[in-house]
Order: structure tokens, then sequence, then C-alpha cells
């Protein structure tokens, strides 16, 4: 039963020749951003065209091209926005490192805060009142 | 004065890049084609209504064309129609139609219907050539320089105003095509 329902929702029945092309093909087909439903993967997404694009990586594949070339023709077609993960490079590399800044600055923005608080709790009362004094301001 | 200026400094920022965000989200009518100044993807399709004759891209270089793919099941094809018979008219450039997963009579009757604004129309019933375009929804329109390269890639129902800017605009000066 439980198999059954899985397989009346899939949206993608390809069968590949060998197990390790299957293999492949279930990788690459969840790679690729469907470019009309554009938070599913071409694997996901009931469309034609998604269905058309997963026609071309299996005929990518027994053709015998290797998942970079196929994810490269991709790109080449629809641009970086096809591929979920973009690829670090000079144009996209902010992408990556964007969220390790931020997320750097908000650890200095907490420990400051923490040292600050525990040392008004301490009991030292000109903690709180060197908020105030001039040579404290940025 | 001084607790206050660094969250008020952070929020201008995050309004900031809201901001951003929201006005250059990536709005399918304003998604570039991965393929500008590219050399257009070769192809070589079947000609609608003649069964013998089939178009490739070197077939069409040497000068600029434009390339609308359109089906008959494509409701905004049918708003741009009057659009394309006026360019058409106009007669500046080739205006070559990609018939997008369409059944050949249904196409036929909507030109006869609507009338042919097309030199000529190519065959892509699988959607394969539409694919090596980066074609995501019909209607698109594409112009191709003389030297076969994607200039300008057109999201959504091709408007008088569009092919003034973006298509005229990047057609050499001269003498209109015969």
């Amino acid at each position: 039963m439980g198999v059954l329902a899985t397989q009346s929702f899939a949206i993608d029945i390809t069968v590949m020749p060998t197990e390790a092309q299957q293999q492949r093909y279930d990788d690459l087909t969840h790679e690729f951003r469907c470019m009309q439903c554009q938070n599913n993967s071409i694997a996901d997404s009931p469309v034609d065209l998604a269905a058309e694009l997963r026609r071309d990586v299996k005929e990518q594949i027994i053709a015998g091209r290797s998942d970079a070339e196929i994810r490269t023709a991709m790109v080449k077609r629809y641009g970086n926005v096809i591929l979920f993960r973009p690829p670090l490079s000079g144009g996209t590399a902010w992408v990556w490192i964007t969220p390790l800044v931020v997320l750097f600055g908000g650890v200095v923005v907490a420990v400051v805060v923490v040292r600050r608080r525990s040392a008004m709790l301490a009991g030292d009362d000109s903690a709180v009142d060197t908020e105030e004094l001039p040579e404290e301001k940025r | 004065m001084n607790r206050f200026l660094l969250p008020i400094i952070a929020f201008f920022m995050l309004g900031a890049v809201l901001y951003i965000g929201v006005v250059h989200s990536p709005n399918k009518s304003t998604m570039a084609s991965a393929l500008l100044g590219k050399p257009a993807p070769a192809f070589e399709l079947p000609v609608l209504g003649e069964p013998a004759r089939k178009l490739k891209l070197a077939d069409l270089a040497g000068r600029p064309w434009v390339m609308n793919v359109w089906g008959t099941w494509c409701i905004a094809c049918r708003e741009e129609h009057a659009a394309l018979l006026d360019i058409a008219r106009e007669g500046r450039i080739p205006l070559i139609g990609l018939n997008w997963r369409d059944e050949d009579e249904a196409a036929q009757q909507w030109l006869a219907q609507l009338g042919n604004p097309y030199s000529a129309v190519m065959i892509d019933r699988e959607g394969r050539t539409a694919i090596d375009f980066g074609v995501y929804g019909a209607p698109e329109t594409f112009f191709v320089d003389a030297a076969g390269r994607v200039q300008y890639r057109h999201v959504g129902p091709m408007t008088p105003e569009v092919w003034q800017r973006e298509f005229l605009s990047r057609l050499p000066r001269g003498p209109s095509l015969p």
C-alpha cells in the first residue's frame, strides 16, 4: 500500500538503463531548478518544461556526458539561476561570503552584550554609567 | 543617543537590503537571458506548411532576425498577435516563428484566422530548440544580430513600446529589408 501510494504521487518515473546512471540521473534532476515554478527541482515539478529538461538530462547521460558537462550545458541555456547551489566564482562569491560575515558580526555583538551585562550583574555600578561616558561613544 | 545609533543604522541597512531584494527580485518578466552576447544555439527544424523544407541557423546568418516563441495553447500569444502583425507590416527585419509544443493543424488554423506575421514558422514540437534558447514560457522574443549572436530576449507579450525600445534600437541604421 505504501509503495503504491508513493508511486502514484511520483512525478518522475524515468528508468535509466543502469543503476549507476539512475543514481546520477536522480542526483542531477534534483540539482536543477524548474524555471517555471522556481522553488521546485525539475525532478519534483509536474510542468512540461521540467519533463523536457529531465528528458534532456537522461539523453545526455546516455550519450556519455559527465555530470560537469551536463551542468555546464544547463547553465549555458538558463544561467546560474537554474542551479540551486550556485558555483563559487567571482560574481557569486558574495552569496557564500555574506552569510558568514553577518554570522560573525552577530557573534561579536552577542559577546559584547553578554560581557556588559555580566559586568553590570557583578554589581559594578560604574559599568552602567560608563555607557553614557563620551569615551565609550562609537 | 549612543544606544540607539547602532540599531537605527542596522534598521536602515536591513531596510535597504530588503528594498533592493524586492525591487530586483528575479521577476519572470525581467530575467535576462543567459545567451546575451553569445552565439544563438544551432538548430535545424521543419517549416510549418512546407513539409519539404528545413530551416537552419546558418540559413539566417548575415543579417539580424527576430525569433518569436509561440503556441496556440498560449493565451498571451493571442494578446501580442496584433503587435506582431504591425511589426511584419513594417518589414524592417525578418520575424521567424518558433511554434512550441503545438499541433501543426492548430497552428495553421491560428495563422489563417488571425493573420501570419512570420517570414517562416519553425516547428519545435518536442521543445528541444526552445530549451537550447533557454525558453521558459511563451511568448518570448529574441533578437539575433547579423553575426548570429543573441542580443536581447523579451519575456511576455510583445508591445509596440518594447519593439521600439529594445528591438528597433538594436537594428543597424539603413534601408529596410526587402
